[in-house]
Parts: C-alpha cells; structure tokens; sequence
C-alpha cells in the first residue's frame, strides 16, 4: 500500500464538468487536499471535515446552482458555499424519489 | 478473432456455462419436496419460492413466466417440475412452457403420488438419472456472443459508483461489441437517469420505452409512499446511503447506471420475458438484489456480475454471482465473499481499465466452469420472484 500516503489528502474529480470531488479518505478542515483531475492535480483547503466518500466544492457554489458530479445534476444547492465546503443532504436539495 | 468459452451446448441452440439438474417447485407448497429431492442429488438446485397460489391476473401471469423461464435457462441440463396438484399454476402448465427448450423435463405431482414421502422418493430417481446422463456431456468451445450477463448490485456504498460499476460497464462493454449480450436493471436505482439512458437508445422507440419505464417505476414508488403511516418509510435512500456520502437518488443512480458502460440500449424487456436479439437491454425490475437477479436469469443470462461495496455473500441457484468491491476494506473483510477486489483502483495498484479487463477474464474464466465463491459456499439467496401490486 505505497500509495496510502498520497490517498491520505486527497479528492478525486470523476468529471472534468464537476463541481464537487469525493474524498478518497477521510479529510480534516484546515487541510490542503490535492484535487485529482484525470489529466492534472490540483489543491483545495478543506473549510469543514469531510469524511471519505463524501463530496467537497472544488468552486464556489451559488444558492440554486446546480451541483455537478460524473457530468451530471445530482440536485441543487440550498444556500451558496465556497470552495472545500462539505456537500451533502444539508444543504443540497433534489425532490426525485423523496416522495 | 472474437474471444471464445467452453460451455454446454443445448439442443435449442442455446449454450450453458454449467450443466446441473434444476428441481422447480410450481407452488410454494412443494418447495419443501422439491428442497428434499435436491439434497438426494447433491449438484442439482432447487429453487424455494412463496409464489404459485391465490394470486390472480398480471401477478400470477409474472410468476408464471418467470417460473417457465427460469426452467429454460440454459445452464440447466434437465428440470423436475414438483407440483402440489391443486395449485393455480398448475405443474402441467410450467412443464408445457419448459418444454420448448428440449432438454431432460419429468413432472412429480405430490397428489399423485399418495405423499411428500413418495413424492420425494420418485423426484429423487428422476433427477438422478438425469444428472447422470448430464454427467456425459463435455464442455465445448463458443464464441463469447453466446453469453449473456446481468448486471446487478447490492450493498452499494461511494465505491460502487466511482469504481465497481464502472469497471464493470468497461467489461460490459466488451462483451457486448463482441456479440454478447447484457442487462442492467434496478429501475428504481435509475431514476434521474433516464435522459442519459435514452440518448443512448438504438432508436426513438427504444429511448421513449426507456424514459417510460423510469417514469412508471417512479410513479409507482409516489403511489406506494402516499399512506404511509410511518414517514420515515418514505425516502428511496437509504440511512446506509446517506451514511456512505450519497446525498441524493440521483447521485446513487448515476453511479448505478455505469455498469452498463456506453454500449448503444437494444430495447426494453418485461419481467419473465427474454430478448429477441442480442445486445445491451434494460430489464423492467425494481432494484431488489434477488429480483433482479431472478428477472436476469429468466432473461437467459448464464452469470450475474454483482458489485457490492459494503459486502454481501448472497448467489444465485444453478447461475453463477461473480461478486466485485471496489471498497479494499470490504475486500479484506470479506474475502471468502468477494470474488474480484476492484478496490486495487483506489489505492493506485491498478487503473479502471485494467480492472475492467481482470472482470472480463473473469467472466470467460466462470464461463468456462471455474466456480465463482458464492457457488462454492452454496450461496442461493437471490432467487426471489418479482410481485405486482
């Protein structure tokens, strides 16, 4: 496991349209994190922590704008955030299969 | 020069990846015969179900087919019916559908033989001369596009999404520009995906299905959830979902829908129905791990690809679960469950692509009569027959 090392701070971009990154592992606030790109890397400082699986803004997000990931709306957000804020179901909104 | 596997050749044309006597109760009240007739012929399956009796219309009709199909699939030598003999299915009428298919067919009727007892004693001789006749028959060499594989996941978690699924869709597709066929299911799990799905349709008529379909499913859960008396039973998410970084049915759709890769959808097809040609299709099922699988197998598949990121150890009777994580903590949680640790994408060991081709193997491997872990524990939860309300 060489890699665990690299692993430890990072996020993965699956769609270069995204707005949001996964983390690889878990990510503790004030961190730098490197956001991993297919073609390049990046960085980000975590605001909040995030746990491994759960997603990061690689951007500012505005209050309705649509959250990105593979490429695609996954739902809306519920109040503007800025780069490397926790996203999830607090404060992001999608009405499909919740009622 | 297309790949090829070593399978079974069955008289209708079709061609099986294991060759095993299926013992197919018409109603659930001779599930338990059937079970006894199985244990007598160690290598034949039975399959236990709740179904065959007071059900009426479009829910019977399902049962009926899927039943029919599942007798058909053709990694079944032979199949003994074992009816009860006053059931609303009748055993007569699930050997007729079987029937078509030309292999070894016998029917046992509880109430025709005196007792469970006799039953049990003239299924068991049945099905032992028929595993010996299958016994004789030797693997022979075919083309990858006489397979068919179902596509199928449980236990999902944020893995599943970004690597087992896609890995997969990777080996899907091989397979399919090959000639093979495919099938993605779990209507539910695919809602808010429809547009992406439809593009991807050979023709209108199939997109507009496409579409149709995920509407329907998704209408039928708004209904469901209307007269709930709990409101916690209401959300297609679950806490477990949540709990894994999904925030919401779409992202978890998305994630669902890369098992199928990007291979071009053929068409739609019905629970209990199979396709008429081969290609990659979508199987109108709810997103149960064992309806899904049960809807594959009466499709005609031969293996089901199964990735699972928080780990499950369920198969399938007589059809082999090739079971992936693409979490390496499942993988060493789990090992004597897990068939493939995709999780070696996460910690850099391997590239998606590499992955993708290791499943692919795999499946040539179990194709050709290495026995996946699911089959050697004896692992045959997943064969659950759809219902409609």
């Amino acid at each position: 496991m060489e890699n665990t090392i690299n692993l430890q701070k990072a996020a993965l971009v699956i769609d270069p349209s995204d707005n949001v990154a996964v983390a690889l592992t878990d990510l503790k606030k004030g961190e730098e994190c490197i956001l991993r790109f297919n073609d390049r890397e990046e960085k980000a400082v975590l605001l909040e922590d995030i746990t491994f699986g759960h997603k990061l803004a690689i951007f500012d997000i505005e209050k309705d704008e649509s959250v990105l990931k593979y490429g695609e709306e996954i739902g809306k957000m519920m109040v503007s955030v800025q780069k490397g804020s926790y996203i999830h179901n607090h404060n992001m909104y999608c009405e499909r299969g919740m009622k | 020069m297309t790949d090829t596997f070593m399978g079974f050749r069955r008289k209708n044309g079709t061609v099986g990846v294991r060759n095993q006597i299926a013992i197919i109760p018409s109603v659930f009240c001779s599930a338990k015969v059937a079970e006894r007739i199985a244990y007598q012929v160690p290598g034949s399956v039975y399959f236990r179900h709740p179904v065959g009796c007071s059900q009426v219309g479009e829910d019977l009709e399902v049962t009926a087919k899927t039943l029919i199909a599942i007798g058909k699939n053709p990694n079944f030598a032979g199949v003994v019916v074992v009816g009860l003999g006053c059931e609303r299915f009748s055993p007569y009428e699930l050997a007729e559908g079987i029937a078509p298919a030309n292999k070894m067919l016998e029917t046992v009727v509880i109430q025709s033989e005196g007792d469970s007892l006799a039953a049990i004693q003239k299924g068991s001789k049945i099905a032992r001369e028929m595993q010996q006749i299958a016994s004789r028959q030797v693997r022979e060499e075919f083309p990858v596009s006489e397979l068919m594989i179902g596509l199928n996941c449980g236990g999902s978690d944020m893995t599943s999404g970004l690597i087992a699924n896609p890995a997969l869709g990777i080996a899907s597709d091989k397979l399919v520009s090959q000639g093979g066929s495919s099938i993605l299911s779990e209507i539910t799990e695919l809602i808010g995906t429809e547009d992406i799905l439809a593009r991807r349709a050979i023709n209108e008529e199939v997109a507009e299905n496409i579409r149709e379909t995920i509407y329907r499913t998704e209408e039928k859960l708004r209904r469901q959830t209307q007269n709930s008396s709990n409101k916690d039973r209401t959300h297609l998410i679950s806490t477990g979902n949540y709990a894994g970084g999904l925030s919401s049915v779409v992202e978890k759709s998305l994630g669902s829908m890369k098992k199928s890769g990007s291979a071009p959808f053929s068409g739609v097809i019905q629970y209990g129905h199979q396709p008429d040609q081969k290609g990659l299709f979508l199987l109108d099922s709810p997103g149960h791990d064992g309806e899904v699988s049960t809807g594959e197998a009466a499709a005609g598949a031969q293996i089901i690809l199964f990735p699972t990121g928080r780990g499950t150890p369920t198969g399938f009777p007589g059809v082999p679960v090739i079971k992936i994580t693409g979490n390496p903590k499942t993988y060493t949680k789990m090992r004597e469950n897990i068939d493939i640790n995709a999780g070696q994408v996460l910690t850099g060991d391997k590239s998606l692509e590499q992955m993708g081709h290791e499943i692919y193997q795999e499946i040539l491997e179990v194709a050709s009569g290495k026995h996946v872990k699911a089959e050697v524990l004896g692992h045959d939860e997943q064969f659950c027959v759809t219902r409609l309300p």
